[in-house]
């Protein structure tokens, strides 16, 4: 055993010190010659016999060198080592063919790559918390609905957390951190910060543990209890310049003093689980007598019992919540909890979209093995006369198709190391795009998993395109390659019928690819023209902050003031404020038609915005019948209420909702106005029900400053914001957010995959041209002799064009058509992606089959106007 | 007339070399091969070089060792000699091929009905 190890790393060494113990040998076996040749003289032999006999009993010098090398080395790797040298030969020898076919590996790899790690990170690895196997998310109503709607009371949440018994522990963050402003103070101009509020739990369920300091205490967490903050590492990097010190420092947060207790590690990004596209600065603990008469605010986070499995979870939790109803009169609705996964929360929308993207970057990986293939063969069928002669020296088959696919190994290793530069910069790229709201993506990056992923289809890759030349060789009659005809026309013709599968195959590969992202962007198009209810365009918010001191008679005078001071700025065309935006956040409020009876479980809480006279004009909302807010809708005056089409359908079917009386939270209040649905919570889906109140009326969550001009905003800041420091001297230093922004990232998930999946495409599209060319101008350069008689014989220019074209037509044609019965049953299966698109969509499928066939001639017509140009004098002379 | 010496069976020459080794002391490639040689009476068909793969197998299982020095009659030659390991193979092979070949000598002298 010992000793057989030690033979296994002595040959390892040999074969590495391969020519010093050749050398050695040389000399062992001079010694053992001239040992013999003295000892036969001294027999009484001829010097010349002496030597002749010596030879004959050694046997062959250079049979014992090489069994000598065999046994004291490693003889596969010494065939794989001059295949290596030769494979690398010959690749030198052919540059340009080298360089196309190892840039089209790295393209095909560097995307298989890249999107395997989007992959690995979102749907395969899991989150990067202990055992995050047990964490599951809790949704109340189903999952439907906005913000109040999912989320659930701080006594739901109390009361379930201690009745459960399925879970170990369960823990709730604040979901509505969008309306809770922080300012930084004590650094010159209040900064603004964003912090989010966590159940005193919630990093000991997730399994965070701070990198410095330690969690909350559970006095921390309660009312009166000393304020306390975990930072977030990138702001501990970026705000505090990574200082250990900070720890029980205190910094001043809206002024009051926060004691900073730790600082999470690097990994724990809550933005990227939580709520994609979010940067979080710092924890404060949700102090739970606070928020329990707030209604619908916490999410809620579970950590499952170990063997507790989610069904026994869901079985519990249907049980226990009647129950807890039944003991609480005074709860206002009936709680449920859809219990998932925590990772399905997180990346269950994204698992079709991203398998779509996964199966593209296939299908590409497919089309350049068969372009790889094709090319391949041509050489091969170039290399014929070089393969015969090898093989006529004495190399068997099995050694000349080792050494065809030790070159196609040699050029996919050459594609993946290039493939993995390029998909490292891609996935530094993507981790860096703050901007896509997709959860995870943050920590996307080519790790070990992707490393071997891109090993595995390197390999796979180089034994796909290799195997088709490989099994020529070694089945094809070598000897006629010798001959010097190489035009034996059966043989031809199989070639070429091979040759033809292949690009037809590809054709149909991109065809695919091509209607199924024709698809996804013609979705896309159909996105970006929803009516949105609002003007995106030309309209940007600013945050304000402003003190009423909780005073209705007071805010309005200040927004009032606001309001008419910013009006008067040159560029500004419209102004007003309102304390939600659509696309942004959401609440939900008690509304109802008075005097109607509903049934039971029929009323849910209505999305509210608060807002200013003149929002819904700076918003470029359309107001369809009644009024607008005006500064005459006082506190003290009769309540008004303005509503959505949505609104006034589900509440007043069939009649006309203005001037009736509804209810708002146990209120009547008068419809004043219907406006136009809006897109409040996603572009896709439709408008929910809505109210609008005005600000003298009821309390904002915050103040958005929506103005409408054609000036540049960067042009119109500074004057904004002196105007508002001027009136409230803690106005954070906060900047204009286009309102096309928050489109952009509302629709950025969408955007993001038909970018992927079209530049995929047209990868395609390209290799598949590239393929269609190859094809063509090879057997327009085998039949050259046979062009020339043609021509000879009468046939001209504009003929030989034809027919040339015609074959590639047939090709790509008979591509399409495969390729479109592919699409039809592959568009089926994304149907669920697309957004007002069929998935028999003629206008793509149509677009797709011209583009393919236009691209198909273009690629064909070069090829035959080379043909066209043969001169039949040297076509034949030639021959 | 080659074809009636004996061919070598595998792994016995190897026994041959460790045995050659022991009873000799440290011996050169050329040596060894005369040795097996002559002891064999010339009935083993040994192309002396193939020798040589047996011995750097030998010597990369560590059972023999190496070092190039002068021979008798004052040339340059590679001397070989058997490790302590290599006679503790020696001794465990040589067990194997006496077993075998009483075994073999007992089969072959069975008395049966051979010529019926």
């Amino acid at each position: 055993m010992i000793d057989g190890i030690r033979r296994a790393l002595n040959r390892l060494r040999s074969f590495f010190q391969k020519t010093s113990l050749d050398h050695e040998f040389g000399a062992e076996m001079a010694s053992h010659l001239e040992l013999a040749i003295e000892e036969n003289l001294r027999r009484g032999l001829s010097q010349e016999e002496a030597r002749r006999q010596a030879l004959v009993r050694f046997g062959g010098t250079e049979q014992a060198r090489e069994q000598h090398r065999e046994t004291r080395g490693l003889p596969a790797a010494d065939i794989l080592m001059q295949d290596l040298r030769y494979a690398l030969r010959t690749l030198r020898r052919d540059r340009a063919f080298s360089i196309v076919a190892i840039l089209i590996l790295a393209l095909g790899i560097a995307a298989n790559t890249a999107v395997f790690s989007v992959v690995n990170t979102v749907l395969l690895r899991p989150l990067p918390f202990r055992s995050p196997e047990r964490l599951t998310w809790l949704a109340a109503n189903e999952g439907e609905g906005g913000l109040s709607a999912v989320t659930y009371t701080v006594d739901a949440f109390e009361e379930f957390q201690r009745h459960n018994k399925s879970f170990q522990d369960v823990t709730s963050y604040q979901t509505f951190f969008n309306s809770i402003d922080y300012k930084l103070m004590g650094h010159g101009e209040p900064l603004p910060v964003f912090g989010i509020q966590v159940a005193g739990n919630f990093f000991q369920t997730l399994g965070v543990q701070p990198v410095l300091g330690r969690l909350f205490s559970h006095e921390e967490c309660q009312k009166g209890g000393r304020p306390a903050a975990l930072l977030s590492y990138p702001f501990w990097q970026r705000q505090f310049a990574a200082s250990p010190s900070i720890i029980g420092q205190t910094i001043s947060l809206n002024h009051q003093a926060v004691t900073i207790v730790g600082v999470l590690p690097k990994t724990f990004d809550f933005g990227s689980v939580f709520s994609p596209g979010l940067n979080v600065d710092f924890f404060v603990p949700a102090v739970m007598d606070f928020w329990r008469t707030w209604g619908n605010t916490l999410a809620l986070v579970g950590r499952l019992k170990p063997g507790v499995t989610i069904a026994q979870a869901q079985a519990e939790s249907n049980i226990l919540f009647p129950q807890l109803r039944a003991a609480h009169p005074n709860w206002w609705e009936d709680y449920t909890a859809t219990i998932t996964s925590l990772k399905d929360h997180v990346s269950g929308k994204l698992r079709r979209s991203l398998i779509v993207l996964w199966c593209a970057v296939g299908l590409i990986l497919l089309i350049v093995c068969v372009n790889l293939s094709n090319l391949l063969l041509a050489r091969t069928a170039a290399r014929s006369k070089e393969f015969a002669m090898r093989c006529a020296l004495g190399a068997g088959r099995g050694r000349l198709f080792r050494q065809l696919l030790t070159e196609s190994l040699v050029l996919s290793s050459g594609g993946a190391i290039l493939g993995l530069g390029l998909a490292f910069a891609v996935t530094t790229y993507l981790a860096h795009q703050g901007s896509v709201a997709l959860p995870l993506l943050s920590s996307v990056r080519v790790d070990g998993a992707a490393l071997l992923w891109t090993l595995i289809i390197a390999v796979t890759a180089a034994v796909l395109f290799g195997i088709a030349p490989g099994l020529r060789i070694s089945a094809g009659n070598l000897q006629d390659g010798l001959k010097d005809m190489g035009q034996g026309m059966s043989a031809g013709r199989k070639h070429e019928r091979l040759r033809a599968v292949l690009v037809i195959s590809e054709v149909a590969l991109a065809c695919v690819l091509l209607i199924g992202a024709g698809l996804l962007l013609r979705s896309f198009l159909h996105v970006l023209d929803v009516d949105l209810g609002f003007q995106p365009t030309r309209a940007a918010a600013l945050k304000i902050d402003y003190d009423d001191g909780g005073n209705a008679a007071r805010r309005g005078a200040i927004l009032q003031e606001i309001l008419r001071r910013v009006s008067t700025l040159p560029g500004i065309e419209a102004a007003g404020i309102g304390d939600m935006l659509p696309l942004d956040r959401n609440r939900s409020w008690g509304f109802q038609a008075k005097g109607r009876v509903y049934l039971p479980g029929e009323l849910q809480g209505m999305l509210v915005y608060v807002v200013t006279p003149g929002y819904l004009r700076a918003m470029g909302m359309h107001l369809r019948e009644g009024r607008d807010f005006t500064w005459h809708d006082t506190p003290g005056g009769r309540r008004v209420v303005i509503i959505n089409q949505a609104a006034a359908r589900f509440h007043w079917p069939g009649k006309d909702p203005l001037g009736r009386l509804a209810v708002v939270s146990g209120r009547d209040a008068q419809v004043i106005g219907i406006i136009t649905n809006v897109r409040e919570s996603s572009v896709e889906e439709a408008s929910n029900p809505e109210m609008y109140l005005p600000v003298t009326q009821a309390s904002p969550e915050g103040a958005e400053l929506v103005v409408r001009t054609r000036l540049s905003l960067p042009a119109l800041q500074a004057g904004v914001m002196q105007t508002l420091r001027a009136m409230n001297p803690g106005q954070p230093a906060t900047e204009f957010r286009p309102l096309q922004q928050i489109v952009d990232h509302a629709i950025s998930p969408r955007r993001f995959f038909v970018l992927l999946v079209t530049s995929f495409a047209m990868l395609g599209l390209i290799l598949a041209s590239l393929g269609i060319y190859g094809v063509i101008s090879y057997s327009v350069t085998r039949r050259t002799q046979e062009i020339g008689i043609r021509m000879a014989l009468g046939a001209n220019a504009p003929q030989v064009q034809l027919s040339v074209l015609a074959r590639t037509m047939a090709l790509a044609l008979i591509g399409i058509a495969f390729g479109a019965v592919a699409s039809l049953v592959a568009a089926r299966w994304i149907a669920s992606l697309l957004f007002g698109t069929s998935p028999a969509d003629p206008v793509t499928f149509a677009g797709i089959v011209l583009l393919l066939g236009a691209v198909a001639i273009i690629a064909g017509y070069l090829p035959a106007r080379r043909a066209s140009r043969i001169d039949p004098m040297i076509a034949l002379r030639n021959s | 007339m080659p074809n009636s010496k004996l061919d070598l069976l595998q792994g016995t020459l190897d026994v041959m070399v460790l045995r050659t080794l022991t009873a000799m002391g440290p011996l050169h490639g050329y040596g060894i091969a005369r040795r097996i040689e002559q002891v064999s009476g010339d009935e083993v068909l040994l192309n002396q070089g193939t020798i040589y793969a047996s011995l750097v197998r030998l010597q990369q299982r560590g059972w023999i060792s190496a070092e190039w020095g002068t021979s008798e009659n004052n040339r340059k030659a590679k001397f070989y000699s058997i490790t302590k390991r290599g006679r503790k193979q020696l001794s465990q092979d040589t067990a194997y091929w006496q077993r075998l070949s009483s075994v073999m000598g007992r089969v072959l002298a069975m008395q049966g009905d051979e010529k019926q």
